[in-house]
């Protein structure tokens, strides 16, 4: 008797999704709240504050910000072609645009954290103001969210891909939900910047 | 996407998206050197996060050819976002007025 969970690889007939895309949107819809709640608390706290700071009072710095985000879209950009190197069934073409994701990741956490060190070496902690709490949780929540992508990116990069031996639609499928959470990674980025470091 | 696609197509619009949002970005960063006044900056720079962030959920997730119950399921996540946004919004502003 097949022990096997159906419709991870085919879609189901009533949907016409399979599982793991309904699964990784459910997801993302609870990602959504999750952001969503600290949004609504950075706004509070604006609102709330006339003298709200500009980001450059703590130090923060436009061109690094944004380097860091021309690093995310790029990386967002070589996930789907990662993925249509899978649906193109070019193996080597697959593992060059997974890399250059993986390493695009990697470079936005590295260049996150040599602002964090600046940041702490100047004294400014999340204790010093609202502005700082919030920077603090949003960004490091996001870059919890970059580390958790890269590294399961890096691990279909590397033994996962032994499934496309086995099950090869079931690993595009992997791939493909990776990449939506990696996305939403890169959109969640695009409003933190602005909102971050130049209102 | 569930079902067959034309990945040359695709790849072609991925190349756009790519360049749409580098130029999204660095149009960002020129209005936020304009130094606009913040009744007007923010819903500019707003204005352009939800375009790049509309292209990046459109195609790069490809939520333009996706399945309905997707549609929905997002739709309801929608809502509820928007009550999370606005609900304590709603509460500080009356403590705020008393």
């Amino acid at each position: 008797m097949s022990m096997a969970i159906p419709y991870t690889a085919e879609a189901r007939p009533d949907t016409g999704l399979t599982n793991v895309k309904i699964g990784i949107w459910l997801f993302l819809a609870s990602e959504v709240m999750l952001f969503g709640g600290l949004f609504a608390s950075y706004i509070i706290l604006r609102v709330g504050d006339p003298n709200w700071p500009h980001g450059a009072e703590f130090g923060l710095s436009v061109p690094i910000a944004f380097v860091n985000t021309l690093v995310l879209i790029v990386s967002s950009y070589t996930m789907v072609m990662a993925w249509t190197s899978l649906l193109r069934d070019k193996l080597s073409r697959f593992r060059l645009y997974q890399g250059m994701t993986v390493l695009c990741g990697l470079t936005f956490l590295g260049i996150k954290t040599f602002e964090y060190n600046e940041k702490f070496h100047h004294g400014h902690f999340p204790s010093e103001h609202n502005f700082l709490a919030i920077y603090f949780t949003l960004t490091g929540l996001h870059g919890l969210h970059v580390l958790g992508g890269a590294l399961y990116n890096a691990y279909l990069l590397g033994p996962g891909s032994k499934m496309l031996k086995t099950s090869r639609q079931q690993f595009i499928n992997r791939v493909e939900c990776s990449g939506l959470f990696w996305h939403f990674v890169d959109l969640v980025w695009i409003f933190l910047f602005p909102v971050l470091y130049l209102l | 996407m569930a079902h067959q696609i034309d990945v040359d197509a695709w790849e072609r619009k991925f190349k756009v998206v790519l360049l749409v949002l580098v130029v999204g970005t660095v149009l960002t960063v020129t209005a936020s050197y304009l130094h606009l006044p913040p009744g007007l900056g923010i819903p500019v720079a707003l204005a352009i996060a939800v375009a790049k962030g509309s292209f990046v959920v459109l195609y790069f997730m490809h939520l333009i050819d996706e399945k309905q119950l997707i549609y929905w399921l997002l739709g309801l996540a929608a809502l509820f976002f928007f009550f999370e946004l606005f609900i304590p919004m709603f509460t500080e502003s009356s403590s705020f007025g008393g």
